[in-house]
C-alpha cells in the first residue's frame, strides 16, 4: 500500500498563555512512501517525528494537509478504519492477558462480515506468532518475557489483521545493544516476508540507515532530506543532516574559499573548482582522512584509540568546531604517539562544504592535493 | 592426618602436600562460611530491633487486648470492677444468639454490608470514570466530590436529619418533594423500617463515597494512555475497553476499596448514631457495634461478658468474609 502525505501540518496550541503562539511540530510534510518498503523518520527528539507517525495512524488530526493509503483519503477516518498496525515505543501489551490473548484481541473486536470463527483466529494467531518466533511463549504472560520478546508480541499482535501499513514507533529503545542488532534485523525479515508498507521511527541513525529503503531526515518539524541511507549519508543536504548520520560524528571546521583552494586555518587542504571565494563550513566524515607524512592538512596529536578493525586517532585543530577531530584509520597504519603533528591528506568525496549562513550544501569538483603541492603552499 | 600418618600410609611428599592444602581450604571454607553466618544472625538481628517498637505497641494495645476479649467472651458473668466470674462455658455466646436485638443488629448489619459495599463502589466507579474522560473543572469537581470526606460524620447526620426527619413543624425536605409528585409523606426517622433502613444506606454510601471516588480517579490516572491508544487503534469499543482493560487494570485497588469497605460496614456504628440517636435498640436501627457498646457502657449496660463475645463473632465474621474476598480476588485481580 503506497501511503502518500500532501503538505501535512500540525499545530499544538501553545500551552503559555500569555504567548499564544502555537507549537508546529509537523510543518508541510508532503512525501510519496512506495508500496512494501520500509521507512524510517529519523530525528533528534522532538523534532515531529512521532507525531507524524501519529498522525498516520489517526490517533493526531491533522490541522492541514491529507494523508492517502493508495487512492483512499483517510484523513478523515479513525484509526480502527484505517487498517493500520501500530506498535508502540513501550509495546503497550496488556499485562494481565497472555500472549495468545493479547494477540487475539484485535481479532476478537471484528464485527459484522469480517467477523471470524473461533478456529479462523486461533489459526491467525498461531500464523502471527510464527512470524514472529513466539509460538512457545503463548501462554505466558507479558511480564514473564524478556524486552526482546514483548516487541515480537507487539508486532505480531499490529500484524494479526494484516494490516495496509505498519507502524512501528521506536521500536528498538528498549532493548539492550546486542538485541537491538537482532531484532532490527528481524524487523527487517518480517517486512520483507509480509510485503507491508511500514514506517518506523527513530532517533538512532545507525538503526534507521541500517534496515531502511528510504530515511526521511527531519529537524524541528520540518523535513530536512529524504532518500536512500546512503545517498542521504554520502550526500547530505545541509549541516545538520550531515552532523546527524554518522558515528562518530562528522567533523566541521571553519574554511576559507579563496581562488579555486580550500583553506582550513592556513592549511591550503583542497584543489576545487566550481565555488566561488567565501567562508565556508567544512564538514569531513571520519574515514576521509588519509594518514600522510607530508599531507596538506596539520592537526595536533591527542591520542589513538585503538578499536581492533581500525583506530581512530584524536587529535585538535585552531579551526574545528568540534572539541576534537576524529580520523577513523586502517589499524595497520601505525601513529608514533611521541609526534606532536599528524598530516593528513583527504578523500574529496568525504568532504562536503556548506553555506556560512544558510548551511545548505555547496557543490563542488574536487583533485586531491598531492603531498608536494601542500608543502609548497 | 598426623604428618608421620600419612607417611606410615606411604603417601609421596606431593600427595602430602596437596592433602594439607586441601584440608586448609576446607578449613577456610567453614571458617567463612561461620563469619557470614554471624553477619547474617546479626542483620537479622537488627531487622527485629527495628521491628520491636511497633510490635510492642501492636502486642500490648492490639494482640493482648484480643486474647483478654477471647477470654471473658468465655468466663460467665465476668464483673470488670471486681474481676470475678462465675463459671466458664458457652453461656455468653448462646445468650447474645438468642437474643433478639443481638439478631436484630446483626440483620441490620448484613443488610447495609450488602447494600453499600456494592452500591457505592459502583457509583464511585461510575463517578471516577465520568471525572477522568471530562477535561474542564475536573478539579474543581474532584475537589466537590472529596468534600464529604472532609466533613464531620455528626454534621453530616445533622444535614441528614434536616432532609428527612419529619417534626411538628415540617416534613422535611424529601417529604416535601415527594408529596410534590403526589407521593405519601414518610418519617424516615421514626417511621418503618425499610425507610429508616434507606436513610441509613443513604448516609453510609454518601459518607464513604469520597474516599472511594478519591483512590479510584488516581488508579485511573495511572492506567497508560497507551493502552487506550493500543486499543483504540484496535477498533475497541468503548465497553469492551472499560470491561477488558480499564477494569483489570484498576482491579487491585478496586478489590482494595471493597475489602476494606466489607470491613468498614461490618463495624459500622457512628453513622447509625448520627442519624438515629443513642438508643438504637429502640429505633430498631442497631449494628453489632452498636450491641457491644450497649452491652458495656449503654443503659442496659454492665455485662462485658456479652459484648466480648459480640465482638469475637463479630470479629469472626469479618474473618470468613475478608477470607473469601481474597480467595476470590486470586483469580480476578492483576497485580
Amino acid at each position: 500500500m503506497k501511503v502518500i502525505l500532501q503538505n501535512l501540518t500540525k499545530k499544538f496550541p501553545g500551552r503559555d498563555r500569555k504567548k499564544q503562539e502555537d507549537v508546529i511540530a509537523v510543518n508541510d510534510f508532503t512525501f510519496e512512501i512506495p508500496d512494501g518498503k520500509l521507512i524510517g523518520l529519523l530525528g533528534p527528539s522532538g523534532c515531529g517525528k512521532s507525531t507524524t507517525l501519529n498522525l498516520i495512524s489517526g490517533l493526531l488530526k491533522p490541522t492541514s494537509g491529507r494523508i492517502f493509503f493508495g487512492e483512499d483519503d483517510v484523513t478523515d477516518l479513525p484509526p480502527e478504519n484505517r487498517g493500520i498496525g501500530l506498535v508502540f515505543q513501550n509495546y503497550a501489551l496488556y499485562p494481565h492477558l497472555t500472549v495468545r490473548q493479547n494477540i487475539l484481541f484485535p481479532l476478537q473486536n471484528l464485527k459484522g462480515k469480517d467477523k471470524l470463527s473461533k478456529a479462523q483466529m486461533a489459526e491467525k494467531v498461531q500464523e502471527a506468532a510464527r512470524l514472529v518466533q513466539i509460538d512457545e511463549l503463548m501462554d505466558r504472560k507479558p511480564g514473564e518475557l524478556s524486552g526482546g520478546q514483548q516487541q515480537r508480541v507487539a508486532i505480531a499482535r499490529a500484524l494479526v489483521k494484516m494490516p495496509r501499513v505498519l507502524l512501528l514507533d521506536e521500536p528498538l529503545s528498549n532493548l539492550d545493544a546486542r538485541l537491538r542488532l537482532q531484532t532490527r534485523e528481524e524487523i527487517r525479515r518480517i517486512q520483507r516476508e509480509t510485503q507491508i508498507t511500514t514506517i518506523f521511527v527513530t532517533h538512532d541513525q545507525e538503526e534507521a540507515m541500517s534496515i531502511s529503503d528510504m530515511i526521511v531526515v527531519m529537524k524541528a518539524g520540518v523535513v530536512q532530506q529524504i532518500g536512500k541511507p546512503q545517498d542521504v549519508y554520502d550526500g547530505p543536504a545541509n549541516l545538520f543532516v550531515a552532523k546527524f548520520l554518522g558515528t562518530p560524528p562528522i567533523n566541521v571546521f571553519d574554511g576559507t574559499v579563496r581562488d579555486n583552494t580550500l583553506y582550513i586555518g592556513n592549511d591550503a587542504v583542497l584543489h576545487i573548482r566550481g565555488v566561488a571565494d567565501q567562508n565556508v563550513y567544512v564538514g569531513i566524515r571520519p574515514e576521509g582522512f588519509v594518514l600522510q607524512e607530508h599531507g596538506p592538512f596539520g592537526c595536533s596529536l591527542r591520542t589513538v584509540e585503538v578499536m581492533g578493525r581500525d583506530s581512530s586517532v584524536v587529535c585538535t585543530n585552531q579551526a574545528s568546531l568540534n572539541p576534537v577531530i576524529r580520523a577513523i584509520i586502517s589499524a595497520d597504519n601505525k601513529v608514533d604517539l611521541g609526534q606532536k603533528l599528524v598530516r593528513f591528506s583527504l578523500k574529496p568525496a568525504k568532504v562536503f562544504l556548506f553555506h556560512k549562513e544558510t548551511e545548505e550544501r555547496i557543490d563542488f569538483t574536487a583533485d586531491a592535493m598531492t603531498a608536494k603541492e601542500g608543502e609548497s603552499l | 592426618m598426623k604428618q608421620d600418618e600419612r607417611k606410615q600410609k606411604g603417601m609421596k611428599p606431593d600427595e602430602i602436600n596437596q592433602d594439607v592444602r586441601m584440608r586448609d581450604e576446607i578449613r577456610q571454607d567453614t571458617v567463612k562460611q561461620d563469619t557470614r553466618k554471624k553477619i547474617r544472625n546479626y542483620s537479622e538481628l537488627k531487622g527485629w530491633l527495628y521491628l520491636l517498637p511497633a510490635m510492642l505497641f501492636l502486642g500490648v494495645f492490639m494482640v493482648y487486648p484480643l486474647i483478654d476479649v477471647f477470654i471473658y467472651s468465655f468466663e460467665e458473668g465476668y464483673n470488670s470492677a471486681s474481676q470475678t466470674y462465675f463459671g466458664v462455658g458457652l453461656y455468653n455466646y448462646s445468650y447474645v444468639l438468642h437474643d433478639p436485638y443481638f439478631l436484630q443488629a446483626l440483620k441490620n448489619t448484613f443488610l447495609l454490608v450488602i447494600i453499600t459495599v456494592p452500591l457505592s463502589t459502583g457509583i464511585a466507579l461510575l463517578i471516577s470514570v465520568g471525572l477522568s474522560s471530562i477535561k474542564p473543572l475536573r478539579n474543581l469537581f474532584q475537589t466537590i466530590f472529596f468534600l464529604p470526606y472532609v466533613t464531620n460524620t455528626l454534621a453530616v447526620g445533622l444535614v441528614f436529619m434536616i432532609l428527612f426527619k419529619k417534626t411538628a413543624y415540617s416534613d422535611g425536605l424529601v417529604n416535601l418533594l415527594i408529596t410534590w409528585f403526589g407521593g405519601e409523606s414518610v418519617d424516615f426517622i421514626d417511621g418503618p423500617y425499610w425507610a429508616k433502613m434507606f436513610v441509613l444506606c443513604f448516609y453510609t454510601i454518601w459518607v464513604v463515597l469520597p474516599f472511594k471516588i478519591l483512590i479510584l480517579t488516581s488508579a485511573l490516572s495511572s492506567v497508560k494512555q497507551d493502552y487506550y491508544n493500543a486499543a483504540r487503534v484496535d477498533g475497541t469499543s468503548k465497553l469492551r475497553t472499560f470491561l477488558r482493560i480499564t477494569l483489570p487494570m484498576i482491579s487491585p485497588m478496586l478489590f482494595y476499596l471493597i475489602i476494606t469497605g466489607f470491613i468498614g460496614a461490618f463495624k459500622a456504628y457512628s453513622d447509625a448514631v448520627a442519624l438515629f440517636g443513642t438508643n438504637l435498640n429502640a429505633a430498631e436501627m442497631n449494628t453489632i457495634v452498636g450491641y457491644v457498646y450497649d452491652m458495656l457502657y449503654g443503659d442496659s449496660g454492665g455485662y462485658p461478658s456479652y459484648a466480648s463475645a459480640a465482638a469475637i463473632i463479630l470479629f469472626a465474621v469479618v474473618l470468613t468474609i475478608t477470607c473469601i474476598n481474597l480467595l476470590i480476588s486470586k483469580k480476578n485481580v492483576h497485580y
